[in-house]
């Protein structure tokens, strides 16, 4: 008897503790502050101190990390939000994205009021790349853009004025000429995507045109400009230039080959500098990113991060005020300096620690280059165009003169449910 | 006929169920019923929405797209390079993996079977990989295989073609050496459990028999194609169905060490992208049916080709 009797008295001591602790959180719940999560692409812990700064007497600002990969990040954005998940305020978001997430109705409306500020302090590429159906859909963070960076000494050593703007054949030539390399993202992943559509654009041409027509847009890279593109690759992949890691570098691999004892020339993100100006010295130098075609102005490669609201969060109006907080010029000034990923405004730009982290003429490169950048076209249907171009042009080396043919067919087909992906 | 009639007239005496039996009957019933429903929720109801879902167009993110297409999305599919060029791949890898984890498997098997000295070390020793996550054998796999920090390269540049340094071979830059990495990676992780079931299958062979065969004047080799195979036959069904069930299905191999990129996809993978990372509701879901549609008739093949009467395996018969 004694057994079950210490059991039940056990258990009803259990239920009771139970329920006051849920009685307990219920009622610290509904007196505490509101806390909007924001998940953040991964970085050093730059979002997180952002998020405690712009945390207010009203609201609590946390952060929750996304997945590493672009890809990764939109699939497991857009499939939570697909089930009305609340436990998502704000996101982070490539620009790559954003449109498949306006279009498919996940993102909250952006007041006009807030509208209007961003527009007004925010450069003409970030608005473009963060707006669906003429309407900013999300906030613009920061604007990212790549640069080429290059030994000075291996630029030297093979007689290129940089002062001067340098063609995509100039430098794989160089790096030949000097036994270097020119260090590219042309794993099979958007990154790839990234430096085609900068060569296209460069060349004067598109990848796609005629957006709001959803599968029905234009394709518009079997094109001249898309076999000066493909021209680019082909040089490369077939050069003494080449990494022999080409196949499968990313931004990390490609970083290192140009960190290495061969490294020679490399495109990539503005947080270059940061990373490698103490042990590269006066040997790292940058130069507006290389012409396709020689004489024709390039289009560097857009990156970047905007701020979405859920459509689910249950404080919409909160979340509004904390992303007008995240995005100030103040606030993207701070993010710049911790991270080296820069504004996405020029009074984001004017922050006096940025000035000072930053040679002047660096930052004004960084301006020029994310003002003449050619952003990836802005269409829900972007990650099948993407995916179709990764399958066409992967391997490098594989590309020819009737590659972009090629891709033009697969992505009609691939837009129209003729074909697999 | 005459079984026939036997049957029939067993089933005439049969005599009538009674009362307790048919209450015991019940009750089993209603016992098993959760069960039943757990099952039908967890197993049946998936794969009847995967085959409404394949017969439409329907796309995640853009769900006012939405429309019932038919049979469209297999023909689709059926017709597709891509998906018998992975339906390809996945039977290369399957076949090499098997074939190669069969033979080694048997050795592994006769030595912990025979061995008699750190009998329980050697038995640990050769199941240590299939006590490894199999994410986690990838990345070890593919570490090895990098031509930045893998000791392959190293290890290996005295045979012709692999060379390390600057020109270092990237063994994932290409179809067939990525698919070689995915394929060495595969074996070494699942040969401990071919080798397990074939144990399993060796100590059941009467020693008495190999005795006697021994005593009749047989070789070794003749001992083993004449009398233990032959009596493994249902034990050596069983590895080669799991294993190639098992390797069909291969996918973190993939996922880790290439991403699929130099065309290695499985089939798998390609449903996994469809359903996953393109949000192709339909088209993703017409895949799964396809690659169920084809274990089972794996698993039917198999079992036909080896004519293992499997009640009479499992003792029934």
């Amino acid at each position: 008897m004694r057994g079950p009797r210490r059991t039940r008295g056990l258990a009803v001591g259990l239920a009771a503790a139970l329920a006051s602790t849920t009685l307990a959180a219920c009622s610290a719940a509904s007196g505490s502050k509101p806390e909007i999560i924001w998940y953040t692409n991964p970085d050093n812990g730059g979002q997180a101190a952002l998020a405690k700064a712009c945390s207010t007497s009203r609201y609590t600002i946390t952060t929750q990390t996304l997945p590493q990969d672009a890809t990764q990040q939109r699939v497991q954005l857009a499939r939570r939000l697909n089930a009305h998940d609340s436990s998502i305020d704000l996101m982070s978001l490539d620009p790559a994205y954003t449109a498949e997430l306006a279009n498919a109705g996940y993102l909250a409306t952006i007041p006009a009021a807030l509208q209007a500020s961003l527009k007004a302090q925010s450069f003409k590429g970030a608005v473009d790349a963060s707006s669906w159906n003429g309407k900013l859909a999300v906030a613009p963070f920061w604007s990212n853009t790549q640069v080429l960076w290059y030994h000075k000494s291996v630029a030297q050593k093979a007689g290129l004025d940089m002062s001067q703007p340098v063609t995509w054949a100039q430098i794989i030539d160089a790096a030949a000429k000097t036994g270097t390399k020119v260090a590219v993202q042309a794993n099979k992943y958007e990154g790839y995507v990234v430096l085609i559509n900068a060569l296209v654009m460069g060349a004067g041409g598109e990848i796609v045109s005629d957006l709001t027509k959803g599968v029905d847009a234009k394709i518009d890279i079997d094109s001249a400009a898309g076999r000066a593109a493909a021209a680019v690759v082909q040089k490369l992949a077939h050069s003494a230039a080449t990494p022999p890691d080409l196949s499968i570098a990313q931004e990390g691999q490609s970083e290192s080959t140009f960190a290495s004892a061969s490294g020679g020339f490399l495109t990539n993100w503005t947080y270059i500098y940061s990373a490698h100006s103490k042990a590269m010295g006066d040997d790292l130098g940058y130069a507006r990113y290389p012409e396709t075609v020689a004489g024709k102005t390039s289009r560097p490669p857009y990156g970047g991060i905007g701020i979405g609201v859920s459509k689910y969060s249950h404080h919409v109006a909160l979340d509004m005020a904390a992303v007008k907080c995240l995005t100030s010029p103040t606030s993207q000034g701070k993010y710049a300096v911790a991270e080296g990923n820069m504004p996405a405004s020029a009074a984001g730009y004017a922050y006096p620690a940025l000035q000072k982290a930053y040679p002047a003429d660096l930052l004004k490169l960084f301006q020029q280059s994310v003002t003449d950048a050619g952003p990836r076209p802005a269409t829900p249907y972007w990650s099948d165009i993407s995916g179709a171009l990764q399958s066409t042009w992967h391997p490098p080396a594989s590309v020819n003169q009737g590659t972009p043919a090629a891709s033009a067919a697969f992505i009609s087909d691939v837009l129209h449910g003729r074909s697999l992906l | 006929m005459t079984t026939t009639v036997a049957t029939a007239a067993t089933r005439r005496e049969r005599p009538a169920a009674t009362d307790r039996a048919v209450a015991e009957n019940r009750l089993g019933l209603k016992l098993v019923a959760p069960a039943v429903i757990v099952m039908l929720v967890v197993t049946a109801w998936p794969m009847i929405q995967a085959l409404y879902l394949s017969l439409y167009r329907y796309r995640l993110t853009t769900p006012d797209d939405r429309a019932f297409v038919g049979l469209r999305n297999y023909g689709t599919i059926l017709t597709d390079s891509l998906f018998w060029r992975d339906t390809f791949n996945t039977v290369v890898i399957m076949l090499v993996s098997v074939a190669v984890e069969l033979v080694v498997g048997f050795v592994f098997a006769m030595v912990m079977h025979r061995v008699i000295f750190a009998r329980g070390i050697i038995r640990t020793s050769i199941l240590i990989p299939y006590g490894i996550i199999t994410v986690v054998s990838a990345f070890a796999w593919q570490f090895a295989f990098s031509l930045n920090n893998g000791f392959v390269n190293s290890w290996f540049a005295w045979l012709p073609g692999i060379q390390t340094g600057a020109d270092a071979t990237n063994w994932f830059g290409h179809h067939w050496p990525a698919m070689f990495a995915i394929i060495v990676s595969e074996i070494w992780k699942t040969t401990p459990f071919m080798s397990l079931l074939l144990l399993a299958g060796l100590s059941q062979v009467s020693e008495d028999m190999i005795e006697a065969a021994q005593v009749d004047g047989a070789t070794w080799w003749q001992r083993l194609w004449k009398v233990i195979l032959p009596n493994m036959r249902a034990a050596i069904m069983v590895a080669v169905l799991f294993r190639a069930l098992d390797a069909f299905r291969i996918f973190d191999n993939i996922y880790v060490m290439t991403r699929g990129a130099q065309n290695t996809e499985s089939s798998s993978f390609l449903t996994y992208r469809q359903v996953i990372e393109q949000f192709q509701l339909g088209l993703g879901s017409a895949l799964s049916v396809l690659l169920f549609l084809t274990v089972l008739l794996l698993a039917f093949g198999i079992v036909k080709l080896f004519r293992v009467d499997l009640a009479r395996a499992r003792g029934e018969g």
